[in-house]
């Protein structure tokens, strides 16, 4: 039987949460000891994670960042997890005073994080919903008081994607965003792939199983096809440390280690 | 430094600090993730280095610096263990390595309080950020416990305000808890419903499949099912409902409860019952209608195989004379005897019978399974008792009559379509042979019936159209051969069949008595030809002889008519002859033998057809107002060989001849084939001959083109005398 939408799922922390997970890799320290035991594991197998981790935070930075240049000063950041450090709002703030940000996710820990911390914050909200759940986010009071969609917004959803496995139509979801925004807006993707490491990616994924969160990892072209109908801005889709680097002197070597793509579309 | 991997040259530096922070950047680059651009970091790190070569070179040396530099660094969210230990390494080996070993007793105080006071902070944040936690962690269980309060809140709503019946047993059949609609339906109250098991709520009517699913689910073998199901009420009512019976499962997929969801269909199914009760049912007489004994008869031929030996019998039943009740009565009174005779006609029947009316006085009893003719025929007679008594209705005594036609054939050598025919056909039977009786099938009639039937039912606007026409067979006196007269025989131009025979359309014109408008026709067409012959002739002008039919002379006006039509047409009666056959003069009544009196008091001559063929009474030959004596052309066949003659025959016509002459009557023989026969017949002294050796019923055209010509019919005369 379908639950119904208003049934409410249980908090259970005695499972990992991929929110937590991702705190932990950063450093942060908003994480149980079920969650600091399966990174540890995952790390194990994989010793790069934590940098990976980083390396997506980083590009989360430059890319609100490159947004902020750009204009948008509204951003709806969907999956935004635990919003530990360098989060969307205080990146896009130090910019622009005014930027408003609407943070979204579904686990409810890190929602009612989200709301603690960003209680005195005026130009943030946070929503509680899925990620495919289109309307319920778009039609959020909290979404409808911070944003305005008739003006160009940044909508996020960075290293989101690959815990929404095909069934669940991404390609088909992102359309609905699109649709949505006002012409001159963007969209930020970031995307956990097997290109660079198949065989570490392949345990990866299979670790992730036991979690709330499934993974699927996605090939570039794949990941190409969920951007359809954006414009992409340069470079294009490319490994995390290559879009728009600080430094471009200061690129790793190995670009492919640090496997997930980044790209940044806009919508014409 | 966050973006990892990006070298640092530290000894490009020309600055001993500048150098100092590249070297520190790249040592801790990756430990943690700080949220700054490279050229940021190197900032951050730079001011931190500054602290750390004033505090070492300051004298005297300030190592409490380090407490300052630790806790900017967890400040900068350098939170990974590495970070520490790069850090103190780092300053160990390149402080004194740039300024000496002068400063390495600083380097060692300064990075003593580093790592305190880095731990500290680490510490502080540590604590704060697991308190954060964990109180998102308590606001998201306050908020899903508040959720879940407002959705049990809603599910209550749910079960207590549904207008279906909902119920919740064990796995051991016992009711725990039902809703007030499952309470309003069966008059339980919810205490009532926990003494009782699932097992309580059988009724008689419940198919096995109902339980064996019951069984099924509480095996877990299904999750639900669906059906309508009766049940009891505390009052005893039956209640119809539709039950759906999901299983629910416990945490581990375990059956745990059985949910039971009930709707009161018992209303809707009392409509459908009604509906289709009005769609089976004559309202009138409660009767099953024309459509339930269609169904149940195609239902007959349907169920049975190619090789079955199943039988089936109708009774088809019709009232004789309704209609003039109906008219002569009303309406309600036709009514309340047709509701009388449905009373009647269904307490005659038993089980596997069924009696419907299906149409106005038209009723049908199905015998589904028929053991041979014989029964059927006591059902046709038991109906037919049971309308023999007197119906006492408005005040009288009525009488109701009916014909039936009855069927009983093999499923297999029939079908449902052709049985009602057949039926039909009988009936129609039953009613000719006169009423109050009944008729049974007999196939090899039917053909016959068929024809007759369909021919009867054209006939009155075949009259109506004027489809008929006549020919005229000329009739030739024996002693020359020459035309003295001609007679009418009509013919119908039927539309699909062609030219038929009277032999096909007589009988039944009479049975219907269309044959009192078609003689009419006839005799009209007649006296229109024969006169115009009297024209053109004169004296010489043939007379024409019309067949008249019992019926015609029953009616009063015959007489009149003729008259009339005589002196319409300008014919003189002389010429006009009508033949009767000898049947119609045997009817022992007055209005014939008037009106024959009558026709021949005008001058018309009176002719008896086929002489000899009925059961003749000698008598009559003398009362009646008689001219001519046809003989009926069997009596010559025995004359028309060349060589051998039958010596009976020419007895039995001389006889007839005799008698004929005595009484002053002219004879005429029908059915003159031959040369030799003519001859004979003319040997024993016959006036007339008429057959195909003189010419054979021809057009009035023709007839008039032969008088023309005015020579002799047949074989030359010389001819008949050598025979």
């Amino acid at each position: 039987m379908q639950r119904p939408s208003w049934a409410p799922d249980e908090v259970d922390i005695d499972r990992p949460s991929a929110a937590r997970v991702y705190d932990h890799y950063l450093g942060g320290l908003h994480n149980f000891a079920v969650d600091r035991a399966m990174a540890a594991r995952a790390v194990a197998d994989w010793p790069e994670l934590p940098r990976i981790m980083q390396a997506n935070r980083a590009f989360l930075r430059r890319a609100v960042r490159h947004l902020v240049a750009q204009g948008i000063d509204q951003f709806l950041d969907i999956g935004s997890g635990i919003p530990t450090v360098g989060n969307v709002h205080e990146v896009a703030q130090a910019a622009d005073p005014d930027a408003h940000v609407v943070y979204v996710d579904i686990d409810p820990v890190a929602v009612a994080h989200s709301r603690a911390i960003l209680a005195d914050d005026p130009r943030t909200g946070v929503v509680q919903a899925d990620f495919t759940d289109v309307s319920a986010i778009l039609d959020d009071p909290v979404t409808r008081s911070l944003l305005d969609l008739s003006r160009p917004v940044g909508v996020l959803v960075v290293a989101l994607l690959h815990f929404v496995g095909d069934e669940r139509r991404p390609a088909e979801v992102l359309g609905r965003y699109r649709e949505a925004m006002a012409p001159g807006s963007f969209l930020v993707v970031s995307h956990a792939s097997a290109d660079g490491a198949p065989d570490r990616a392949d345990e990866h994924q299979s670790l992730y199983r036991r979690t709330a969160t499934p993974m699927t990892m996605r090939s570039r072209d794949e990941v190409a096809a969920l951007l359809h109908g954006f414009t992409l801005e340069e470079p294009g889709i490319v490994f995390l440390p290559e879009w728009r680097p600080d430094d471009p002197a200061a690129a790793p070597a190995h670009p492919e280690r640090f496997t997930g793509y980044a790209a940044v579309g806009r919508r014409d | 430094m966050t973006e990892p991997g990006a070298p640092l040259d530290a000894d490009g530096l020309d600055d001993p600090v500048d150098a100092l922070a590249a070297a520190w950047a790249a040592e801790v680059e990756g430990t943690s993730y700080v949220p700054m651009a490279a050229d940021e970091l190197q900032a951050h790190l730079r001011a931190l280095a500054g602290l750390v070569v004033d505090g070492v070179l300051a004298d005297p040396p300030r190592p409490e610096v380090g407490a300052e530099v630790g806790r900017r660094l967890v400040a900068a969210h350098f939170t990974g263990p590495a970070t520490l230990e790069r850090t103190v390494l780092l300053l160990a080996r390149r402080l004194p390595a740039v300024w000496g070993d002068a400063v390495l007793p600083a380097v060692q105080s300064l990075t003593g309080t580093l790592a305190a006071g880095y731990a500290e902070a680490l510490r502080d944040r540590t604590l704060d950020e697991q308190e954060a936690i964990r109180r998102a962690v308590l606001a998201a269980r306050h908020h899903t416990e508040k959720a879940l309060h407002a959705s049990e809140a809603r599910f209550r709503a749910m079960f207590h305000e549904a207008a279906i019946g909902i119920g919740l047993g064990d796995m051991e059949g016992r009711i725990l808890e039902v809703n007030p609609a499952m309470t309003r339906m069966f008059g339980h109250t919810a205490d009532d419903f926990r003494r009782l098991t699932v097992g309580d709520l059988t009724h008689p009517d419940d198919a096995p499949s109902v339980w064996r699913l019951y069984e099924r689910l509480l095996r877990g073998e299904i999750d639900n099912f669906r059906l309508e199901k009766r049940f009891f009420r505390r009052t005893g009512e039956e209640i119809i409902g539709h039950l759906t019976l999901s299983l629910v499962r416990d945490g581990e997929g375990r059956p745990a409860y059985q949910l039971a969801m009930l709707e009161d269909a018992t209303e809707r199914h009392r409509l459908q019952e009604h509906l289709a009760y009005q769609a089976y049912h004559d309202p009138l007489t409660t009767l099953a209608n024309r459509t339930r004994f269609t169904e149940r008869l195609e239902h007959v031929f349907a169920e049975a195989g190619p090789d079955t030996d199943r039988r089936v019998g109708v009774c088809f039943l019709d009232l004789d004379g309704f209609k003039t009740i109906n008219d002569s009565l009303g309406h309600g009174v036709g009514d309340t005897m047709l509701q009388e005779v449905a009373r009647r006609l269904a307490a005659c029947v038993t089980d596997g019978e069924l009696v419907a009316r299906t149409g106005g006085d038209e009723f049908v009893v199905l015998v589904e399974d028929s053991h041979g003719v014989d029964r059927l025929v006591e059902l046709a007679d038991r109906l037919l008792a049971a309308l023999a008594t007197p119906l006492r209705l408005a005040g009288q005594e009525l009488v109701v009559g009916a014909s039936i036609g009855v069927v009983e054939q093999a499923v297999t050598e029939t079908t449902a379509s052709e049985l009602m025919r057949a039926a039909d056909i009988t009936l129609y039977t039953a009613k000719n042979e006169g009423r109050g009786r009944w008729a049974v099938h007999d196939p090899s009639r039917d053909e016959a019936e068929t024809a007759r039937f369909t021919l009867s039912a054209a006939l009155p606007s075949a009259v109506a159209h004027d489809e008929f026409f006549v020919l005229y067979q000329p009739l030739v006196s024996l002693a020359d051969q020459r035309v003295r007269g001609v007679e009418a025989l009509v013919r119908w131009q039927h539309p699909r069949l062609g030219v038929l025979s009277p032999q096909l359309f007589i009988g039944p014109a009479e049975e219907t008595g269309i044959i009192v408008a078609l003689g009419r026709q006839v005799l009209e067409h007649a006296c229109r030809d024969a006169r115009a012959w009297y024209e053109e002739f004169g004296p010489a002008a043939p007379f024409v002889s019309v067949n008249v039919a019992p019926r015609q002379l029953q009616e009063p006006g015959l007489v009149a008519e003729v008259a009339a039509l005589l002196d319409r047409t300008g014919l003189p009666s002389d010429r006009l002859q009508v033949e009767l056959t000898e049947r119609a003069l045997t009817i022992d009544e007055g209005a014939p033998l008037k009106a024959l009196d009558g026709l021949r008091a005008m001058g018309v001559r009176i002719a008896v057809d086929d002489f000899g063929t009925g059961y003749s009474n000698l008598s009559y030959l003398r009362k009646l107002p008689l001219d001519v004596i046809k003989l009926d052309g069997s009596f010559g066949e025995g004359l028309r060989e060349e060589e051998l003659s039958d010596e009976v025959d020419e007895r039995i016509v001389g006889t007839l001849v005799a008698l004929g002459h005595a009484l002053d009557l002219t004879v005429t023989a029908e059915g003159v084939e031959t040369a030799a026969q003519a001859a004979r017949l003319r040997t024993l002294g016959c006036d007339e001959g008429q057959g195909w050796l003189f010419a054979p019923a021809l057009p009035s055209a023709d007839i008039a083109r032969m008088l023309r010509r005015g020579t002799p019919l047949g074989p030359r005369p010389g001819d008949l005398l050598g025979a």
